[in-house]
């Protein structure tokens, strides 16, 4: 816990749905999904962004599962636009038609992201689980810049198509993206229960991150690639979240508010929910915001460290998943004592990967 | 990120605006002058947001330029040096297009 003057979010991510005509085993999602008859009303999803925009949130994301599955979605770009609000879609893009579009068009959506599962149809439409799902991909790609909206393609890596990063990129680039992400899977919800499945080798990433680069010469000017690696192979953990509390703000389906998409599996506090206390009020006075919020709460070395300001000790979801202990220094830092951890991961890694377990409604291991 | 191409040059008589899926927003909350763009929003200085509050769509960079250099009784060539560059700037950022 911290005194600290606590600063208003930056961006809501408003994960409207887990619903998904997609079946991505990577997907971050909770493994337990939340069903359609536990989602917040329309009424509530109004409500979150007033209370969004009066609080000092800039832009919001709608995310989900597949944010296109709500019905209400157009009228929430409304509101969220006539707010002042930055309007992002984040969109698997199947459920994407003309018509559609212009409905979100007139709302006025600001951007769109969509994300496509691989370059090559037969190994994008193994991993989606969804026959089909490529076609729908590309037909929405080029109706998003036939309307003349700004387009990021997503594309997420794993040991099957680090490969093709530079066809990925000449995709986007093809379809008329203005920017691309290069995102490596990260390891929580389905990521982590197919793990050894997904992880690429240290030459695999190696052989990523130089495609990359070398994209980013080819393409400059007409592409702007940003690049996510797999913190595993980092020195260092990533800022998770720009900093607990700091940043984002995210309410789940039903209402939960959390200061990331994984941290419903902190148990040791209630989480706050939308539908008994203010946006406002869940994110300077909820327990689960103050929890890690600044470095009060910091064990050694991270309270020591001069770069616990910079990455914010890591991920607490991280820490919980693979240590126990949400409030351990994230262990892919070399400074945590239990960095030995991650190094075994990685060379526990099996020659040929196990069967993947796609993520859809009671699939869930355990 | 290795590679820092060129500015292009962007003319006087160019019209600069606005790419869609970006605008100058005033933060009322943070009461400073945001740029709003693709899933990502930065802060524009007091300079930048000066020229942008200009940018809309019509005017001729030859006219912020005049704009400026009267609101703020300076030398025309060091307003038209400094606009000129924030202007190739952002358009190489893909907030601005000519």
């Amino acid at each position: 816990m911290t005194n600290a003057p606590v600063l208003p979010p930056m961006s809501l991510l408003a994960e409207l749905t887990h619903r998904c005509p997609l079946q991505c085993p990577y997907c971050s999602n909770p493994l337990a999904l939340d069903g359609r008859e536990n989602e917040l009303a329309t009424d509530d999803w109004l409500r979150v962004l007033d209370q969004a925009a009066e609080l000092g949130v800039l832009q919001v994301h709608f995310s989900g599962g597949e944010p296109m599955a709500r019905r209400d979605l157009p009228q929430l770009v409304r509101h969220a636009a006539s707010l002042g609000l930055y309007t992002n879609l984040i969109t698997s893009g199947v459920l994407l038609t003309e018509a559609s579009l212009a409905q979100l068009a007139e709302a006025r959506l600001d951007h769109v992201q969509l994300s496509f599962q691989d370059v090559d149809t037969a190994p994008a439409e193994t991993m989606g689980g969804m026959p089909g799902a490529q076609a729908k991909k590309l037909a929405a790609a080029r109706l998003i810049v036939a309307e003349g909206m700004p387009l990021t393609t997503n594309f997420v890596i794993h040991r099957g198509n680090v490969g093709r990063i530079g066809r990925m990129l000449d995709l986007a680039v093809e379809l008329g993206a203005r920017r691309a992400e290069i995102a490596h899977t990260q390891y929580y919800g389905w990521g982590l229960v197919n793990r050894a499945a997904l992880m690429p080798s240290r030459a695999q990433l190696e052989e990523a991150t130089r495609a990359v680069e070398e994209a980013r010469t080819r393409l400059a000017g007409k592409l702007a690639i940003d690049y996510v690696t797999p913190d595993y192979y980092a020195d260092q953990p990533k800022p998770c979240m720009g900093g607990w509390g700091r940043r984002f703000v995210n309410v789940s389906p039903t209402g939960h508010v959390l200061p990331c998409h994984a941290a419903e599996t902190i148990k040791s506090v209630p989480i706050p929910d939308i539908r008994t206390d203010s946006l406002a009020a869940i994110w300077a006075d909820a327990p689960l915001f103050r929890l890690f919020r600044g470095t009060d709460w910091m064990p050694e070395p991270c309270r020591g460290c001069d770069l616990r300001e910079q990455d914010w000790g890591g991920c607490r979801c991280q820490a919980l998943a693979l240590l126990g202990d949400a409030a351990a220094t994230d262990p892919v830092c070399t400074r945590s004592p239990d960095h030995a951890r991650i190094s075994k991961i990685l060379a526990d890694l099996p020659e040929t990967p196990p069967p993947l377990v796609y993520r859809r409604y009671g699939n869930a291991p355990g | 990120m290795t590679d820092t191409p060129a500015l292009p040059p962007v003319a006087e008589e160019s019209v600069v605006r606005f790419l869609r899926g970006t605008r100058l927003q005033h933060d009322r909350v943070r009461d400073q002058w945001v740029i709003q763009a693709p899933e990502r929003a930065f802060i524009a200085d007091p300079i930048a947001a000066e020229i942008l509050r200009l940018v809309d769509g019509t005017r001729p960079v030859a006219a912020i330029i005049d704009i400026l250099a009267e609101r703020f009784a300076a030398p025309r060539p060091v307003i038209a040096h400094d606009v000129l560059e924030m202007i190739a700037s952002l358009t190489q950022r893909q907030v601005l297009t000519a």
